[in-house]
This record gives C-alpha cells, structure tokens and sequence, in this order.
C-alpha cells in the first residue's frame, strides 16, 4: 500500500508542484535575461530584483476575466488548454532526477517513446485551441502548429533513434548509464544528434527562431489570441513546461543526466558531495539558458522556410546520422 | 471564409478553394499604428492587399488653413510624429520661398542638424520596429536606447522630446544652448560605434536575408511610376535625393552620398537606411564643425502675411521626399490652401504591389520596409 | 481486476467508438477517436504491451490523427453540401456494408477457433527465434519477431507505405 500508492502520490505531488514553480521562475528568468541582453533591467518592482514577480504574476493570471468568445466552441475551447498542459506534467514522471527510486515516479523500459509520444499529444491543445476559438488569426496559426509539430517531431524522434542505438536501451535511466559506461557523454559521441535535438526542441515548443504558432507580430498571439486569464495561463504553464522537458530530456541523453563531470575519474570523487538531482537541475538551468539567449538574439523564421528546414534539411540530416550510427554500430 | 465570386481558378485544379479574407489591423501589432490591411489569402500566399487608411484623420490641411502661418508650425509636428523637425523645416521653408525671405545662415546649419538628428531618430524608430516585426525584438530596444540620446538633445535644444515646433518662418525661435554641439558630436560617436551593433545582429543573420532577401522586388521603373520616394525609390536604384537634387536648408554645403540599392528588396532597403544613418552622422560632424555665427531669425515682419502666389516645396524627410504645397491670396493672415505629400502615404500605395505573391508574414516585413506613420498618411 | 479494467475498456472504447461516428461536429468525433486511441493503448498496457501501447500513442493519436485533424479543419469550416439526398438508399448501402464486415467476422471467429491447431497468439508464444529469451525486454523481443518471422510481411507493409507515399506526392504535385 505505502510503495503502490502513497510514496507515488506524494512524488508526483512534489513533482508536479516543482514543475509548476519552476515554470513560474523560469518565465521571471527569461524575463530577467532578456531584459540584461538588452540593456534593461526587467522586472525590478515587486520584492527584491523583481524576484516575487513570479509569484505575483499567476495570481493576477487567476485574478483576470476569464473570457469565452461567443461564437466559440464551448466544449473544446475550455479543453483545449488543459490538454495542452496535460501532457507536459505528465512526461515529468518518467524522467529520472537521479539514480534512486526516489528521484523518479516510473522507471518503464520504453521511457524514451513515453516522452516522445505523450508530447506529440499535447499538439492538440495548440490546435484545438486555435479552431475552437473560430477566430481566422488563432486558425492560421493552429494550421502552422499542426504542420510544424509534425514534420520537427519527425526529425526529433529519428535523430533520438540514433541516439537509442548508441545506448542500446530505451530506458532513461539506462541510457545514463550506457554514458557511464562509454566514459564520454553522448554529446561527443553523437554531437550532430545532440544539435539537432535541441533545435528541434526549440521548433517543438514555439520558441524562436521557431515561434510561429503564436507570432505576435503576424497573427497578433496565434492560437492563443482569444484566451484570457488562467486558460492563457495554462498555454504558457505548457510551453514553459515543455521547455524544461526539452533541456531535460537534451541534458539527460547527451549529457550524462545527474551524474557529475567525469563520473569515472577517481580524483573528481570530490564532487559526488554534490547530489545527483542538483547537477541535474543545474545542467537543465544552463540548457534553459540557452533557449533564452535564443530567444534574445534571432529573428523569425518564415512559415515556408521553416518547413524546407525542417523537411529538407534536418530529416535528410537525421536519417544520415541513423544510418551512419548504425554503420558504427555493426563495425565498432 | 468568404467565397469569393469569381475566384480566378486555374485550369486542372481538382479542388474548389476558397479565399480567407484576413482583416489585418487597425488593431494590430504590427500595423505600425492603424492602417488596416485587407488580405485576402490564398492559404498563406497574399492574393491580394487592400489598404484601408483614415483611422486617425484629423484634418490637418483644413485646420491649416484656419490657423495663422506661425502657429502651422505646430500642427505640422502632429503629422508625422516621429519626425516631427523635418515636417517643420518643409513647412518653414516653403512659407519662406513664398515670401522669399533670406535666412541666416546660422539658422540653416541648425536647421540642418536637428534635421538629420531627427533622420537618425526616426530611423532608429524604423529599425526597431521592423526587426521587431521580423521578430528580432533585441533591435528595437537598442535602437530606442540610441533614439533616447536624440530626444535628450531635441529636449535640450527645445524643451519638447517628441512634438519640437522647433523652427520659425524666417529662422529659429531658439539658438542652442551652450555645449550642445559638443554633445551632438558625442553622439555621432556613439552611433557609429552603435551602428556596429545593429549590423552584427542583422546584417549577416541568415533567419534576417531569408526573411528580406528578395521579399517585395519593385524595379526602378515601377517605383517611379507608382510615384514612390525616399528608401523605397532609392532601394530600387533611383537616384532621387532632394537634399541633393533641390538642396534646402544647408546641404548644398555638406558631403555626403546617396546611396542606391541593386535589387529593390527589402534587403536593400535596410541596407540604404542603414548607411543613411552613417551619411546622417556624417553631415551632422560637418554641419557641427563649420556652424557659423550670427543670428538665428532672419528679418520677417510681426505679422506674417505671405504676398498671393503658391508654391510647392520638398525636403527630404526620413520617409522620403516631403513636399508642402501652399496657396496665399495674400490678404488673410491663413493659407488659402494648404496641402501636404505625405512620403508614407504615397509610398503606402506600393504595398498592394508589394505583398502579392508573397506570404502573410512578410507583410508585416513590407509593411515595416515602407516605414509609415499613420499620423503622416491620415494626416 | 484484469476482467474488470478489461471489460470498464473495452466498453468505454465501444461507446468512444459510437461518439464518433454520432458527432455532429467533424472536430469533435476527430477527438473521440483520439480518445478511444488513447484507451486502446492503456488497454495494450494491460496486456503488458508498452512498446505497442506507446507507439499507438505516438503513431495514431499523436500523428495520424493530427492530421485528419489538419484536413477536417480546412474541409470543414464551410457547410458541408448536403449529402443525404436520397437517405433511404444511403442507409441501405450501410446495413449492407455492416452486414458483410459482421459476416466476415464470424467467419473469422468461426474458422479460427474450427482449426485451433495454432491460433496466432499461440504461435508467438512458442515461437523460439535464435536468440530470443525470456530475459529479453518486450521491445526487444517484438524486434526479433519481426525482424526474423514476420521480416516478409514486414517489408512488404513497409513497400506498400513507400509506393502509398510517392502516390500521395505525385497526385498532389501538379507539375513534378
């Protein structure tokens, strides 16, 4: 009873409160980076640095109007968001904080898939949520989101499979290991996967150079344009959601996860004082980093130029890679 | 989704698509103000664009021609309100030719400064925004950190930072405050180093060419005819500057170059305002450096009281060739008629031309490569 | 327990099923279908088939359907022209249809369990590949199957998918 039901409840309760806090910090973040990349300060009003802003922020969420437009689809319009956030909380539970059960709700031998394809449900929220808004502007661009998710999921699982190849196991937590065992991190071993993933990672959730979903400069917020209030909230709890599962997913296959710098250099052992789950959060904090950066520094992508990119230059890039992998694989 | 009637279908189509017709603007992000833009799309392919403008009419001409020629001064700051101290310097100038009035030469290097600050200025607002669109948002706080240090002398030199009334028929109200050439020339300094800037996060950005390289061709031939000017005339090859064809002000007595695009894209009309903003620093070291002494108010009467006769005078504003056409019967202290060509407006009418063929998100780019300010096509 | 979340399933995938095909709206029995996928997969976990479970997710619910999706979007959005002219006639051509598949079942059931000598299930069970054991995983094991058995049947859906593809370009693209 206690192992079954209630350790479960209460990780995937911590879990998911982790996730939703982090989110919360993680917008305040990228609001404090983008603001320092462009000679601002950000948000600086409420608490020191601005740093209660994050708690502020989802009460005004909760506090505003929650408006339905009249002509829209009742049923799915409330649905849209929560299915869209669904999926991103769900995927928390198969990814492994650190070696010991307590640091993970399931360990499950296809862990790699479950992401992989409980991700590519929480498409629908993006494009229910623009059709049921029946507004033309949320329309167009669930059309884009449906396209784009598509094609840049095609090219994310193919350049994973290569990588799934190199472990020779589709468990997260035995991936991991495999790095352990390989003494190198699978971002030198597959550099070319690890790139592709994370641009990959950036077009599946709608983060520049890849936002166009919700290009506010086009289509006014995308699919988003007709929520308010906390089912607005919920979208963005997704998208940032999904960014964390991204940079997690790219720090645990292509960067040892929670193990530290050169897990088998004796002289380092130093640094296991360190526990597992904050190298890992810290290797996840620098690839969230990242996306920010990102984000301060392109431009758009135009929606026909970024599916020659991804059709013509990241599936052909991501099938070489396979192909080549498995050459190695038979040879070595 | 409307059907629209007689939809041009090409032969052998298996499927009967309708057209989406997308109302872009008057409330929209990137409509710079309230322009709205009716699209009718193809998918994403733009089949056609209407320009619907109007939305922030005031009637500026007709009040102009209630008003008396001094206090015009300020209305002409309401047009375009992002360069507010070239629509002055057209106005001033033009009453002037009328009464050909002689102004100090002074008067017309200051005119001449706070004219390509302004260029600078609005330039910078241009750059900001049209990145911000293609959605490089880290430009446009950049450019407006730049753009802060123009309004910081406007507001020296005037008290005003964004509606001036900076300028007088028959000279200037004020002559500038002690040290403020000096810190103008500072300025120059910073902006070239900032110019830098802009071009690294641009110039070579491979997303930037994609999205401007080869968006909204118009040869130079067609730019001529549908009557375009400043950036747009020039990014299409057109050698058509009238701060060198019909110099104003002090030009005659500056360097500087205009330069020409190749192609007609949008690519190249980035790439012109850009090195206008180095052309702009340029006049402005000279105009500083040779700033003659002497009065700043030419000799005009208390009441101004132009004789009868018209006139058509163009300056060239950010935006592109400014022209004031005025009419005095000379008996009433007002314009008999007062009429303004607006460069964003007449440059508004290639956007039709512009947009067909090309997808919904480059025409937030074309609209941004236009560089319009509603104040100035509404008026 | 197993009957029970077996038969609470199967119901509930049998009335997701109906919901379907009953729905006013094309979006909304788009959905239903994502929702009986879903719960034909937690019924596959059932049979302690997560790779199969998972790749029903990932494959059905998360691609294909996205895209019946994407063309119900743009199909849909005007009036459907009213096909029901002649309704009688329609729901005869149904019966008919239903009739068949109904009678094709039965027969399958029938004939299957007539010649019990190696029901398919059974067949995999004692079905020894070289080097498939018991320590293997699932998905380990679902790969030798089908890369050793069934490698004919295999490559043959996979040329069908190929020849279905280029198909698919060649009718879309009006000029190659």
């Amino acid at each position: 009873m206690l192992d079954t039901f209630v350790i479960p409840l209460l990780q995937i309760a911590v879990l998911v409160n982790a996730v939703l806090v982090a989110v919360t910090f993680l917008v305040l973040m990228e609001r404090k980076v983008m603001g320092w990349a462009q000679a601002r300060l950000g948000p600086m009003r409420v608490g020191p640095y601005g740093i209660l802003q994050a708690i502020v922020d989802p009460i005004k969420l909760i506090l505003k109007e929650d408006i339905t437009p009249a002509k829209a689809d009742k049923w799915v319009f409330t649905l849209a968001p929560i299915m869209s956030l669904v999926p991103a909380l769900v995927v928390f539970s198969v990814i492994p904080f650190g070696p010991d059960p307590l640091y993970y709700v399931a360990d499950i031998n296809v862990g790699l898939l479950f992401i992989i394809s409980v991700t590519s449900i929480g498409v629908y929220g993006i494009i229910l949520g623009g059709w049921s808004s029946n507004s033309k502007y949320p329309l167009l661009a669930s059309l884009r989101a449906s396209a784009q998710l598509i094609s840049y999921e095609i090219a994310v699982v193919m350049t994973l499979v290569s990588v799934v190849l190199t472990a020779g196991t589709l468990n997260m937590i035995g991936i991991v290991e495999a790095q352990r065992e390989a003494g190198l991190w699978f971002a030198f071993i597959q550099p070319v996967a690890c790139v592709l993933v994370f641009i990959g990672g950036l077009a599946e959730t709608n983060r520049l150079p890849f936002d166009l979903p919700e290009a506010e400069t086009e289509l006014t917020g995308g699919f988003h344009t007709e929520y308010s209030g906390m089912r607005w909230a919920l979208f963005f709890l997704a998208e940032y959601a999904n960014i964390i599962v991204i940079s997690a997913i790219v720090a645990l296959m292509f960067f040892g996860g929670w193990m530290r710098p050169f897990p088998n250099v004796e002289a380092l052992s130093f640094l296991d004082l360190v526990p597992p789950w904050v190298w890992y959060c810290g290797k996840i904090f620098f690839f969230l980093y990242i996306f920010v950066w990102i984000r301060a520094t392109f431009p758009r992508y135009r929606y026909d130029q970024l599916m020659a990119l991804g059709w013509k230059v990241f599936i052909p890039i991501a099938i070489g890679n396979l192909v080549l992998t498995g050459i190695a694989k038979v040879v070595l | 989704m409307t059907k629209v009637i007689d939809a041009p279908r090409r032969i052998g189509q298996a499927f009967d698509t309708d057209e989406l017709v997308l109302n872009m603007g008057p409330q929209h992000p990137s409509t710079h103000g309230v322009l709205r833009v009716v699209l009718r799309l193809d998918g994403e392919r733009v089949v056609d664009a209407d320009c619907v403008i109007g939305y922030i009419h005031r009637g500026v001409e007709k009040l102009c021609e209630n008003r008396d020629w001094t206090q015009i001064v300020l209305l002409t700051d309401r047009m375009d309100y992002v360069a507010a101290a070239t629509s002055n310097l057209g106005y001033v100038e033009a009453v002037e030719k009328l009464m050909q009035v002689e102004v100090p030469r002074r008067a017309r290097y200051i005119r001449t400064i706070l004219a390509e600050l302004q260029r600078i200025a609005s330039h910078c607002l241009w750059l900001g925004t049209h990145a911000m669109d293609i959605g490089a948002m880290t430009v446009l706080l950049y450019s407006f950190r730049e753009r802060e240090f123009v309004l910081d002398l406007f507001e020296e030199y005037c008290g005003a930072r964004l509606t001036y009334n900076s300028m007088r028929v028959g000279g200037l109200p004020l002559d500038i405050p002690t040290g403020w050439d000096k810190r103008v020339l500072a300025f120059c300094d910073v902006m070239e180093t900032k110019l830098d800037e802009y071009e690294e996060l641009l110039t070579n950005n491979r997303i930037w060419l994609g999205r401007t390289r080869d968006i909204g061709v118009i040869s130079g031939e067609d730019a001529t005819a549908l009557g375009l000017c400043g950036p747009p005339l020039r990014g299409s090859g057109v050698s058509r500057d009238v701060r060198k064809d019909e110099p104003n002000a002090a030009y005659e007595e500056f360097e500087f170059d205009i330069p020409l695009g190749t192609r007609g894209d949008t690519y190249d009309r980035y790439l012109i305002r850009l090195e206008e903003f180095k052309q702009s620093i340029r006049i402005l070291r000279q105009a500083v450096e040779g700033l003659p002494e002497g009065p700043v108010m030419g000799k005009v009467p208390r009441l101004i009281k132009p004789p009868a006769g018209e006139t058509y005078h163009p300056v060239e504003s950010p935006k592109g060739e400014l022209g004031y056409f005025i009419v005095s019967d000379g008996r009433s202290t007002n314009p008999y008629r007062f009429r303004v060509r607006p460069p964003s407006f007449c440059n508004l009418q290639a956007l039709n031309r512009l947009c067909k063929g090309h997808l919904v998100a480059d025409v937030v780019a074309l609209i941004g490569t236009i560089d319009i300010v509603l104040g100035e096509v509404d008026r | 327990m197993d009957a029970f979340v077996f038969y609470l399933l199967a119901t509930l995938i049998l009335g997701l099923g109906i919901m379907v095909i009953t729905a006013r709206n094309a979006v909304h029995s788009v959905l239903f279908l994502v929702l009986n996928f879903l719960l034909v997969a937690i019924l596959y976990v059932t049979l302690s088939a997560q790779f199969v479970a998972v790749i029903q997710v990932l494959v059905y619910a998360g691609g294909i359907v996205v895209l019946y999706l994407f063309v119900v979007m743009l199909v849909s959005l005007k009036k459907a022209p009213e096909l029901r002219s002649d309704s009688r006639r329609v729901g005869r051509t149904g019966l008919l249809l239903a009739g068949v598949v109904l009678a094709e079942l039965i027969a399958i059931v029938w004939f299957t369990s007539a010649s019990s000598g190696a029901p398919p299930a059974q067949a995999a069970a004692d079905f020894p590949p070289r080097l498939a054991s018991d320590a293997m995983l699932n998905t380990e094991r679902l790969g030798w199957v089908l890369y050793t058995e069934y490698l004919i049947p295999f490559e043959v859906a996979s040329m069908l998918l190929l020849v279905a593809m280029i198909g698919a370009i060649v009718l879309a693209k009006k000029n190659l």
